[in-house]
C-alpha cells in the first residue's frame, strides 16, 4: 500500500469519497434526525467521536484481536463508546437525547463506524485510523448537516430553532411546507445530493 | 391480554410505523440488496425470522436482568434480595442487546445449517449481514422505550419484519422495472433508488391515522 496522505485521509471523505453518497454506509441514522439543525449536529459530532475513537482503540490493539473473533471483538468497543456517548448526552443534552431517541443506540449499528474499523483501522498505523475516523464522521456530517439545512429552513422557517424566514402564523409571508419534516423529504433531498455531487464529479457514476 | 391491542401493534408496525419507510432503518441493506426481487424476498424473511426471536428475547433480559429493582426479584419471584432492588443496568442495554442479538443469529445459523440445509443455503450470505442491520437493533430498542410485555414484543417483532420484508420486495420489484427506463446519468443507481424510496414513504403514508 502507498504511504498515505494525513492530509488525504482527512479530507478524502468529504467530497471524493464521500461515505453516504458513494459507499450507500450509514444511511440509517442520517435520515431520521435530520429534522433540525440543532440534532443533526449533536449527532454529527457524536458519530464523529465514536467512528474516531473507536477506529483509534481497535487500530492499537489490531496485532492482538484474533481473526476469527475480529467483528465480536470491533462490536464490544464501539458499543462501549456508544453507551459513553449515549451517558453523556443524557447527563448534560438532556432534551435532545430523549429527541434523538432510539438512533444514539443505534450508532452502534451504523455501518460507517463498523465498516472503517474493519477497513481500515484493522491495517493502519493508530494515528491515522484516528484521522481517518475523523475524516468519516466529517463526510458523515457534512451530509446530515446539509439535509438538515433544507428541512429546518422550508418546514419550520428556521435555523437551530431561530426564525430565518418570517412565518404566516406569525403574521409574516413564509407558509412552511409540512412535507419537510416528514420522512419522504428526507429521501428526495439525498436523492437529489448524489445527483448535485455526481455532476460535479462524474467519475462518481454508476454504470446502468 | 386483549387481542385488539395486539392487532392494533401488528397493523402499526407493518404499516402505519414501518421500519424501512418511517424511521428509515435497515436502509443500507434495503438499498444494497433490493437489485432483484428473488434475493430481496429472501432477506426479507431471514429478517422477519431473527426479529421475531430477537425482540421477545431482548424483552426477557430486560425485563429480568437490566430493568431497575428487576434482579431483586428473579424470574417467577424465584428469589427475593432487598439489597438489589436499587440496581439499575438499563445502561448495559446497548451492549447486551447486541451481543444477544449476534449470538442468536449465531445460532440460528448453525441450526439451519444442521437441520435445513437448502433454506440456509438461500439465506446464507445474509444471516451475519444482519447482525449489523438497524432495524434489528432498533426494534429493540424500540421495545425497550414503548415498554412492550412479552406477548406484545413478540407480535411487534414479526410485524415490523413483515413490513419491512414487505417494504424491499416492493423495492425490488420496482427496481426490476427501472432497468428499462432512461434515467439522466448522474442520478443512475444510488440517486433514483433514493428517490423511488422516497415515492413508496410517501405512498405509505397514507396509511397513517388508522386505528383499529
Amino acid at each position: 500500500m502507498a504511504a498515505l496522505k494525513p492530509k488525504d485521509v482527512l479530507f478524502g471523505p468529504l467530497v471524493d469519497n464521500n461515505p453516504i453518497a458513494l459507499q450507500i454506509l450509514g444511511i440509517c441514522s442520517a435520515l431520521a434526525v435530520t429534522t433540525s439543525l440543532k440534532n443533526a449536529l449533536v449527532m454529527s459530532v457524536a458519530v464523529t467521536a465514536v467512528t474516531a475513537f473507536s477506529n483509534l482503540a481497535v487500530s492499537s490493539i489490531r496485532e492482538y484481536i484474533p481473526s476469527s473473533i475480529r467483528i465480536i471483538v470491533q462490536m464490544v468497543v464501539i458499543a462501549s463508546l456508544v453507551i459513553v456517548v449515549d451517558q453523556l448526552l443524557k447527563a448534560y443534552l438532556f432534551e435532545i437525547s430523549k429527541q434523538l431517541s432510539v438512533f444514539v443506540g443505534l450508532i452502534i449499528t451504523n455501518c460507517i463506524v463498523m465498516g472503517r474499523a474493519e477497513g481500515f483501522a484493522m491495517k493502519n498505523s493508530a494515528g491515522m485510523s484516528f484521522l481517518d475516523g475523523i475524516g468519516n464522521g466529517l463526510g458523515y456530517s457534512l451530509v446530515l448537516i446539509v439535509v438538515a439545512f433544507f428541512r429546518e429552513l422550508f418546514g419550520n422557517g428556521s435555523l437551530f430553532g431561530v426564525e430565518i424566514l418570517s412565518l404566516d402564523r406569525n403574521g409574516g409571508w413564509y407558509n412552511p411546507n409540512g412535507l419537510m419534516l416528514l420522512p419522504p423529504s428526507a429521501f428526495f433531498l439525498i436523492g437529489f445530493l448524489i445527483w448535485a455531487i455526481r455532476t460535479y464529479k462524474p467519475q462518481q457514476i454508476e454504470e446502468a | 391480554m386483549d387481542i385488539e391491542n395486539l392487532l392494533s401493534i401488528f397493523m402499526k408496525s407493518v404499516f402505519v410505523e414501518n421500519m424501512a419507510l418511517a424511521y428509515f432503518l435497515g436502509m443500507c441493506t434495503f438499498i444494497a440488496i433490493s437489485k432483484n426481487v428473488k434475493t430481496a424476498i429472501q432477506l426479507g424473511i431471514a429478517v422477519t425470522i431473527i426479529l421475531t426471536l430477537t425482540v421477545p428475547a431482548n424483552n426477557l433480559m430486560y425485563t429480568y436482568l437490566l430493568k431497575k429493582g428487576a434482579l431483586a426479584v428473579g424470574p417467577f419471584g424465584l428469589w427475593y434480595l432487598p439489597s438489589f432492588a436499587d440496581v439499575d443496568l438499563s445502561f448495559l442495554g446497548f451492549i447486551s442487546y447486541i451481543g444477544l442479538i449476534a449470538a442468536l443469529v449465531q445460532v440460528l445459523e448453525m441450526t439451519l445449517d444442521r437441520f435445513f440445509p437448502p433454506l440456509y443455503n438461500a439465506l446464507g450470505i445474509f444471516l451475519p449481514l444482519i447482525t449489523v442491520n438497524c432495524a434489528i437493533l432498533g426494534a429493540s430498542l424500540f421495545m425497550e422505550q414503548r415498554e412492550y410485555d412479552f406477548t406484545e414484543s413478540v407480535v411487534f417483532g414479526f410485524g415490523s419484519g413483515v413490513g419491512w420484508a414487505l417494504a424491499i420486495a416492493a423495492l425490488a420489484g420496482i427496481r426490476e422495472k427501472m432497468k428499462y427506463s432512461d434515467v439522466p446519468p448522474p442520478l443512475r443507481g444510488l440517486g433514483i433508488t433514493f428517490i423511488t424510496v422516497g415515492l413508496m414513504a410517501l405512498a405509505f403514508m397514507s396509511f397513517s391515522g388508522i386505528q383499529l
